[in-house]
């Protein structure tokens, strides 16, 4: 709820959304990508008052983000970027509040924060920039990197399996999960749209490149010739089709996603499953974060599930406004005299 | 009523009593009822709540012995008591554990229905000491205490089980008809605590009855006890804990500072009363967080500083350990935020719910690279509201953290209270800034603070962080001479603290033999044991720091009125150390850590021995 409603003459541009900070990541790295989604897409979402939107972050490359915002912006200490952002959007419903992060500060020295901010269904518009690698450390592995990794810190490979950030978020209860990838700016831009729409704690994965420490991380779902076979679109309403030739389909065999071939005649769209984004089962989106566990199977983007729950921001001040309409407002002189006291004369 | 007249009283100005028994037998809230009885008809009264650990330790062993001592006088309280003069023993690991600390001669009230075979040998007891002659040096009486609850709530439908639990009640009720205090404030609070239980009212009311009435009836007791109440200054008084002012100290800056009081909290002893009173208080716009851990609760803190909230976070010794990088955010980010240690023993766990002045060092140095922080500490429970008003004032006005020490005897422990005025309390309202015109997020006024410009704020768009920042613009910058200028820049603001606040005063004359210079819990035992040397001819001074950085200005000064500086402390020397490095100065220490506050009489023993006197009694 605005206070004041200004009267705008003119639509906000990507322009008004840019500081003056000279960018400084490496050349060729999808960050690059995610900014320009973001500041191409606020204009429409943002149409008024944008001194609300704080960008909030923590540390890693992902965390300059906010520098680069022309909006208020914290950039914060390693891995808290979402419980600080909690306490801006607590203190202060009437923002809009984003957090910047990556693999290494969310999932692994953030990870507790993130699961709480998840359960609370803090109202936060989280962009994970997930590029699988450590990059501001200079190339160790991540809480996302796949198990065998060679990196600096794991010379004869990594013997850890990785977090799946959607399936960890899904299992925390959070109430918007989705995926985007940096190289289709398009589908990005849609998701961010989106996510910015969405009231309650929202997750976006951005798959994104980091072409110094893990080039080509994410090749088969960027390139040209591969693309078509590994990446499923999610749309709502609609049946699950991929493939160059939108010839292959998903379909949900019980609780086990089988792909199958609708050019022959044996399988049509009809007996695709059909993606429902508002599925009071969380278990379907779970599925579909662990639909990239198997490589016989695309990666889905888009919107896996979306829940309306009370957020925790409103909670809090939901639960003041109820007290001080029952009790009416505090009265600090009556507090210090309470029960008790005793005159001396 | 003919009974009260067949017995004596005798006027005294000054008891120390502790109640002892099993974790599970009530006895803080026996102390606790006594407690705000005794200050309701006016005795002057300090307390100290004395409790294990473990929540229900096995019944009748040692390490399951919870206490509460207090001492109580018509005339100035500055302590519990260094020892007591009367003892209530539940059970045998309850005497076994306190009998050492009661004083020659003294009162010992025992339930002789506990002394049975099993709770004696959970006790150490190789015979029993009520039938031996090893309590001929004291005043005992042995009190069926047991089996009279029991006999006075016959017919109640309760369980045995329940009526056991009723019986330190029937204690009370003893206690209070021996210092001829009031039944009524206590059946008050047995009505109000237990509305809708109608069954445990009565029982709990008939077994604080019974116990007064017995004391009328028995033949055990002869002697009945007066103290009158304390001469205090006039006002309107309540008794309060360290943590309860703390709270309501906070929740005044906020009415105050016409800011909502953010707390960002996790829970951890002796700490989490002030985040549980705090979440009581939402009718004042109060926002508690309860966080995942302790760098959410200050991490949630900063986030909403920046948003522009009044913010807190409240914590113990190990928890501000976890704290640590976060205060740095919040020195290089120039944020208003207060930290609350209420220390306990170290290091790692330590001692959950023992006092302990642990964490000064802490408080001062513990962080990385150039962070200095306002620190300020609390004397006593009510001390505690001031400091927590003043730490939110000086957040506030120079845009940085502050840490307010207090400890687990502060806030465990209460007082009475003279309670002021709103009015009479100092205006902190603050400005946030709005005009665009020539704003850069670093540009200082005098006091060297930055504006605070709040997220909703038109035109003020502007981001900062952990990096080092651009003198006056406020952007990443890693040029050596910026930072080199920043880092004094910091330390300067915290410096020019001092020119806002009051000296340290002398308690004594302004020269002398000999000055006790102490900080936080320790004021009473020092103020104790300096009017005792006084009044035996020393040249003996006082004086106490509830500014520790920066100190007050004439520090220096009144340290060299002195020929020799006596610092006690419950650590091994933290002030002492600061003292030395700040004045280059000799200073000699008392170190005792046990967990409990200082005694006077090892302070007395102290100030006799330096100045070359007697042993101190």
């Amino acid at each position: 709820m605005a206070n004041s409603p200004e009267v705008v003459t003119q639509k906000y541009t990507a322009k008004d959304f840019t500081s003056d900070q000279d960018v400084r990541w490496c050349p060729g790295c999808g960050d690059y990508s995610i900014l320009a989604q973001v500041q191409r897409t606020f204009p429409d979402l943002i149409q008024t008052n944008k001194e609300k939107i704080v960008w909030v972050s923590g540390i890693g490359c992902s965390s300059r983000f906010p520098y680069y915002m022309n909006t208020y912006g914290f950039h914060g200490i390693h891995g808290r970027a979402a419980i600080i952002a909690t306490g801006v959007k607590v203190a202060n419903p009437d923002l809009s509040v984003w957090v910047a992060t990556g693999d290494g500060d969310l999932l692994s020295i953030g990870g507790n924060h993130f699961i709480h901010a998840c359960r609370k269904n803090v109202d936060l518009k989280v962009l994970l920039f997930n590029n699988r690698i450590y990059g501001l450390t200079k190339g160790q592995y991540s809480p996302t990197s796949e198990k065998g990794k060679v990196t600096k810190t794991t010379p004869f490979g990594s013997v850890d399996y990785p977090f799946n950030p959607l399936s960890l978020a899904l299992g925390s209860d959070a109430t918007f999960v989705a995926r985007s990838i940096d190289r289709n700016p398009k589908h990005m831009q849609e998701m961010i749209r989106r996510i910015g729409q969405h009231k309650g704690f929202a997750l976006l994965e951005i798959f994104q490149n980091c072409n110094i420490f893990n080039d080509g991380a994410f090749e088969l779902l960027t390139e040209k010739e591969t693309k078509d076979d590994h990446v499923l679109v999610l749309e709502h309403g609609k049946p699950m089709v991929f493939g160059k030739n939108q010839d292959k389909g998903i379909k949900l065999d019980g609780a086990h996603p089988i792909v199958v071939d609708i050019s022959n005649g044996k399988y049509s769209k009809d007996d695709l499953w059909v993606h429902d984004e508002f599925s009071d089962a969380p278990v379907h989106a779970m599925i579909l974060a662990h639909l990239d566990d198997r490589p016989d199977l695309p990666s889905p983007i888009g919107v896996f599930r979306q829940v309306i729950k009370e957020t925790y921001d409103e909670g809090i001040k939901n639960q003041i406004d109820k007290i001080i309409e029952k009790k009416g407002k505090g009265d600090l002189e009556k507090v210090l005299f309470g029960s008790n006291t005793w005159e001396v004369a | 009523m003919s009974e009260i007249k067949e017995k004596e009283f005798r006027v005294v100005t000054n008891v120390t009593v502790r109640f002892a028994g099993d974790s599970g037998d009530g006895m803080q809230l026996t102390g606790s009822q006594f407690s705000d009885t005794t200050a309701w008809i006016g005795n002057d009264l300090n307390t100290l709540p004395d409790y294990p650990a473990e929540i229900r330790a096995p019944a009748g062993t040692i390490y399951g012995v919870s206490g509460f001592q207090l001492s109580f006088g018509s005339e100035d309280v500055n302590t519990p008591g260094d020892l007591p003069d009367v003892l209530v023993a539940m059970n045998p690991a309850a005497l076994r554990k306190n009998l050492k600390e009661l004083k020659n001669g003294g009162v010992l009230i025992v339930n002789s229905d506990a002394f049975d075979q099993k709770n004696l040998k959970l006790a150490n007891f190789e015979s029993n000491p009520l039938e031996d002659d090893s309590l001929s040096g004291y005043e005992l009486h042995q009190v069926p205490i047991s089996s009279l609850t029991a006999n006075a709530l016959e017919g109640l439908p309760l369980s045995p089980k329940e009526v056991a639990r009723c019986k330190n009640f029937f204690a009370l009720g003893l206690m209070y008809w021996l210092y001829d205090r009031p039944l009524k404030n206590t059946e008050d609070w047995i009505k109000d605590k237990f509305k809708n239980k109608p069954e445990y009212v009565e029982a709990n009311t008939k077994a604080l009855q019974a116990g007064h009435k017995f004391g009328e009836m028995t033949e055990i007791f002869t002697t009945r006890y007066k103290v009158e109440a304390a001469k205090l200054p006039k006002g309107i008084y309540r008794n309060i804990s360290g943590n309860e002012a703390t709270a309501l100290g906070f929740l005044t800056a906020s009415v105050k500072s016409g800011l909502p009081l953010f707390l960002g909290s996790y829970p951890i002893t002796p700490a989490s009363e002030i985040l549980q009173y705090l979440s009581s208080y939402k009718n004042f716009g109060v926002k508690t967080v309860q966080a995942e851990d302790e760098i959410a609760g200050i991490t949630s803190a900063i986030g909403a500083a920046f948003a522009g909230n009044l913010a807190l976070t409240t914590t113990s010794g190990p928890g501000l350990s976890l704290k640590t990088e976060a205060i740095g955010l919040a020195v290089m980010t120039e944020l208003p935020l207060v930290i609350v240690n209420v220390q306990r023993g170290g290091p790692s766990t330590g001692l959950p719910t023992k006092t302990e002045q642990a964490d000064l060092l802490q408080a001062m140095y513990g962080r990385n690279g150039e962070a200095p922080v306002c620190v300020l500490a609390a004397r006593t429970p009510r001390d505690c509201f001031y400091m927590a008003v003043e730490a939110s004032r000086i957040a506030l006005k120079y845009m940085t953290p502050v840490i307010l020490l207090t400890d687990g005897y502060l806030g465990n422990g209460s007082e009475p209270w003279r309670i002021p005025h709103v009015n009479e309390l100092p205006d902190i309202s603050v400005k946030f800034r709005t005009d665009p015109e020539r704003f850069y997020p670093y540009l200082r006024n005098d006091n060297l603070a930055r504006p605070w410009a709040i997220p909703g704020t038109p035109g003020l768009e502007h981001r900062i962080g952990g990096l080092e920042k651009a003198d006056v613009y406020g952007t990443v910058n890693y040029d050596p001479e910026n930072h080199d200028r920043m880092v004094k820049l910091r330390t300067e603001k915290v410096k020019r603290i001092a020119n806002d606040i009051p000296d340290l005063e002398v308690d004594g004359d302004e020269k002398g033999d000999l000055l006790v210079l102490g900080w936080g819990g320790t004021y009473g035992s020092i103020k104790d044991a300096v009017n005792k040397a006084r009044k035996s001819g020393l040249r003996v001074s006082q004086a106490h720091l509830r500014y520790l950085n920066p100190m007050p200005k004439n520090t220096g000064q009144v340290l060299k009125n002195f020929k020799k500086i006596l610092i006690p402390e419950i650590n091994l020397g933290q002030l002492a150390h600061l003292i030395r490095s700040e004045y280059l100065i000799q200073v000699e220490q008392l170190n005792v850590v046990r967990g409990l506050p200082l005694k006077v009489n090892d302070i007395l023993e102290k100030i006799n021995s330096l100045l070359g006197g007697g042993n101190g009694k």
